[in-house]
C-alpha cells in the first residue's frame, strides 16, 4: 500500500457523492469546452485571415455598394498584384430554418480563386464555372450536407435580389487546411449583375466590395490609404482595411453575447468549485479523528495535506479528463448539427489546456480550507471529535 | 532496570477562552525500561492527559518529559511527529482503526513513514498480526471484525514499528469481559515476552492488575502507589 492507494480507497468511501461530484466536474468542463470553442469559432474568420488581402467597402456601411468602376482604378495602384469583387445574395434555400442557412455570394469567377488561394477547385470544374453564366461553386461540407452533385439545380429565393433563382451545379471547392471555410456558395457576380436590371436596379453595376490582393503586407497601410484616397470626393467613399479588420469588424457587432457566452464559462467553473469545495470541506469533517489517527502515528501536517489535496485533484482531474473527453464528440455533433453558422468549429489547443488547468485549479482551490483545518487541527483535538 | 520515562515538574494547564483549567499540577514519574505501569483515576483526574504528554501529542505548560533521553517537550511539531513515528506505538480505546483499510493495511500504515521496502514491510506485519493471533484475517475490513478483533489489530499497528514504549488508553474499556481478557493477556506477553515497557491507562482494577506498577491520579495529581 501507499499512499495514492489510501487517497483512492478515501475516494471510493462514499461512492455515490464521489462520483456525482466527478460527473458534476465532467459536465462543468464539457459545458466550458463547449461554451469556449464556440467563443473561439465565432471569430475563426478572424485568424483564418490574410495577411496580404485587404477590403474596400462603402465607408458608411458594408450594406452599401460600390460602383463596378472602381475596380479599374485600384487595379492600377502600385503593389495591388489582383484585384476581385463580390457581393452578398442571401436568399432563401429550402426554408427559413437557421440549419439551411448558408452564405451564398456572388463573386467574380475569372478572379475569385486567385486572391482566396486557400481554397482549391479542379480546373475542369473551374473552368465549367467560368463559361455557364448561372453556374456554382459549392464548399465541401454543403456537398456533405446536401448530397449536392456536378450538375444539380440549387433553388433559391431572393430577399435583397428578388424573384426564384436557380444555380447549376458547376463545382465543388475544399480548403487548403481545417481552418478554411468549406460552406459558402459562390456564384457568378455577372449572373447577379444581369438580373438586378429588372429586380434590383439600384444594385446594378455595383459590388458588395472589393478584394485586393497585395504583394507585400508591409504594404497594407500605404495601399489602404492610397485606395480611400482615390474616392475621398466621390459619392461612394471607401474604407479600406485588412482582411482580418473587416473579419474583426463582423465579429464586435456580437461582442456582447461573446463577452456573455465567455463570463458564463468561468461562472461555470467557479459554481463548480463550490460544489467540490462542499464535498472535500464535508470529507475532511468527517475523517478529523482518522486524521488525529495518523498524525499520532507520526504522520505530518504535511502529509495530511497531502492527502485532502490528493483526493480533491484526483476527483478534478478524472471528472476534467472525462469532460474533455467528451467535449470532442459533443462539439463535433454541435459543429455538424450548425456547421453553416461555425464553417470551423473545433476544440482549440488553448481550450482544452484551460479546461485541464481549470481543473486542476479547483482541485487545488477546494482543498486549500478544508486542508488548512485539518493541519493546524491539534491531535488532541481531533481525538475529541465524534464520528 | 534503566528509567525510560522521566516526568519531571509537569504542569497541564488548559485554556478555554479566558477560562483557565489546570489539569495536571507538578507531576513526576519515573518509568523504568520494561515495566508495565498501569495508570488509574476517576474521570477528569488528567491520566488521559498525562498519556498524551508522554506520547506527544500534547506539549506540557511547564516541567519537562524526557524518554529514552530525548527531552520531547522542546520538540517542535515536524520533529516530534518523527520521534512519535519511531517511538510510540498507541492504541486506543475506541481501536481508531482506518475503515477504508483491510487489516494488513491499517497494519501497514506506520510502516510507510519508514525507509522499509514492500518485502520488509509485508515480513513485518504479517509478523505481527501472528503475533496477535489475525494472521487467517490480514485482508478483513475492520466492519467484518468483532471488537477484540479490531483491539488486537490495533495493537499490531501500534507495535509493528517496534516502538520504544506501548501507550494504552482504556485498550479494554471498549470490550466485553472475554475479549478485555484477551487483549490483557496479549498486553502481558507483550511486555515480558518482547520487554516492551507498556503505559496504560484504565478505569478498570481488574485491568490494572495486569500492570507491574499501578499509580492513582486524582484532580491532577499522583496520589499513591
Amino acid at each position: 500500500m501507499n499512499v495514492l492507494k489510501l487517497i483512492y480507497k478515501n475516494f471510493l468511501r462514499h461512492k455515490l457523492r464521489s462520483l456525482l461530484t466527478m460527473l458534476g466536474i465532467a459536465v462543468a468542463v464539457l459545458a466550458f469546452g463547449l461554451l469556449r470553442t464556440v467563443v473561439t469559432s465565432w471569430s475563426y474568420g478572424v485568424e483564418a485571415s490574410s495577411a496580404n488581402r485587404l477590403i474596400t467597402r462603402h465607408a458608411v456601411s458594408f450594406i452599401f455598394p460600390l460602383p463596378y468602376s472602381y475596380r479599374s482604378q485600384i487595379e492600377a495602384i502600385p503593389g495591388v498584384t489582383k484585384v476581385s469583387f463580390a457581393n452578398w445574395f442571401q436568399g432563401t434555400f429550402k426554408d427559413q430554418r437557421f440549419e439551411n442557412f448558408f452564405p451564398r455570394v456572388a463573386v467574380d469567377p475569372e478572379t475569385i480563386f486567385d486572391v482566396y488561394t486557400e481554397y482549391t477547385v479542379p480546373q475542369e470544374q473551374l473552368t465549367n464555372f467560368k463559361k455557364q453564366r448561372n453556374s456554382c461553386i459549392v464548399g465541401k461540407k454543403l456537398v456533405e450536407k446536401y448530397g449536392f452533385k456536378i450538375g444539380d439545380i440549387i433553388n433559391v429565393t431572393g430577399d435583397i435580389y428578388p424573384g426564384e433563382w436557380q444555380f447549376v451545379v458547376a463545382g465543388v471547392y475544399s480548403g487548403k487546411d481545417k481552418s478554411a471555410d468549406e460552406t459558402q456558395m459562390f456564384f457568378q457576380w455577372e449572373y447577379l449583375n444581369e438580373r438586378s436590371r429588372q429586380v434590383a436596379s439600384w444594385a446594378t453595376d455595383h459590388v458588395g466590395w472589393y478584394i485586393i490582393q497585395i504583394g507585400n503586407m508591409n504594404e497594407a497601410p500605404a495601399v489602404s490609404e492610397a485606395v480611400d484616397a482615390i474616392f475621398a470626393n466621390s459619392a461612394a467613399k471607401t474604407k479600406t482595411e485588412t482582411e482580418k479588420a473587416f473579419q474583426q469588424s463582423f465579429v464586435s457587432l456580437s461582442g456582447a453575447i461573446i463577452t456573455s457566452l465567455e463570463l458564463v464559462s468561468y461562472v461555470i467553473i467557479g459554481i463548480i468549485l463550490m460544489v467540490l469545495a462542499n464535498t472535500i470541506i464535508m470529507s475532511a469533517r468527517e475523517r478529523i479523528r482518522e486524521y488525529a489517527v495518523l498524525k499520532t502515528l507520526g504522520f505530518t501536517s504535511f502529509h495530511i495535506v497531502g492527502l485532502i489535496a490528493g483526493e480533491s485533484l484526483f476527483i478534478s482531474m478524472i471528472g476534467g479528463t472525462v469532460g474533455l473527453l467528451l467535449t470532442f464528440p459533443i462539439c463535433q455533433g454541435f459543429g455538424a448539427q450548425f456547421s453553416t453558422l461555425f464553417p470551423v468549429f473545433k476544440v482549440a489547443v488553448s481550450t482544452m489546456v484551460m479546461a485541464m488547468s481549470f481543473a486542476v485549479l479547483v482541485g487545488v482551490v477546494a482543498a486549500i480550507f478544508p486542508a488548512y483545518r485539518s493541519a493546524r487541527m491539534t491531535i488532541v483535538d481531533g481525538l475529541r471529535q465524534i464520528g | 532496570m534503566a528509567t525510560l520515562v522521566e516526568v519531571k515538574n509537569v504542569t497541564k494547564v488548559y485554556h478555554r477562552d479566558t477560562l483557565e483549567i489546570p489539569v495536571l499540577q507538578n507531576i513526576s514519574l519515573d518509568v523504568p525500561e520494561g515495566e508495565f505501569l498501569a495508570l488509574m483515576g476517576p474521570s477528569g483526574s488528567g491520566k488521559t492527559t498525562l498519556l498524551n504528554l508522554i506520547s506527544g501529542i500534547d506539549q506540557p505548560t511547564s516541567g519537562a518529559i524526557v524518554i529514552a533521553g530525548t527531552d520531547i517537550s522542546r520538540l517542535n511539531e515536524s520533529a516530534l511527529a518523527k520521534w512519535r513515528s519511531r517511538n510510540i506505538g498507541f492504541v486506543f480505546q475506541f481501536y481508531n482503526l482506518l475503515p477504508v483499510l483491510t487489516a494488513y493495511e491499517n497494519v501497514e500504515l506506520p510502516l510507510l513513514l519508514t525507509n522499509l521496502t514492500k518485502k520488509e514491510r509485508k515480513e513485518r506485519v504479517e509478523m505481527v498480526l501472528k503475533v496477535v493471533g489475525l494472521d487467517d484475517r490480514m485482508e478483513h475490513y475492520p466492519k467484518q471484525l468483532s471488537g477484540g478483533q479490531q483491539q488486537r489489530v490495533a495493537i499490531a499497528r501500534a507495535v509493528v514499528t517496534d516502538p520504544t514504549v506501548l501507550i494504552g488508553d482504556e485498550p479494554t474499556g471498549d470490550l466485553d469481559r472475554k475479549s478485555a481478557e484477551e487483549i490483557l493477556t496479549l498486553l502481558e506477553r507483550l511486555n515480558k515476552e518482547f520487554k516492551k515497557t507498556i503505559i496504560m491507562v484504565t478505569h478498570d482494577p481488574h485491568a490494572a492488575q495486569s500492570a507491574r506498577i499501578i499509580r492513582h491520579l486524582d484532580k491532577g495529581e499522583l496520589t499513591a502507589n
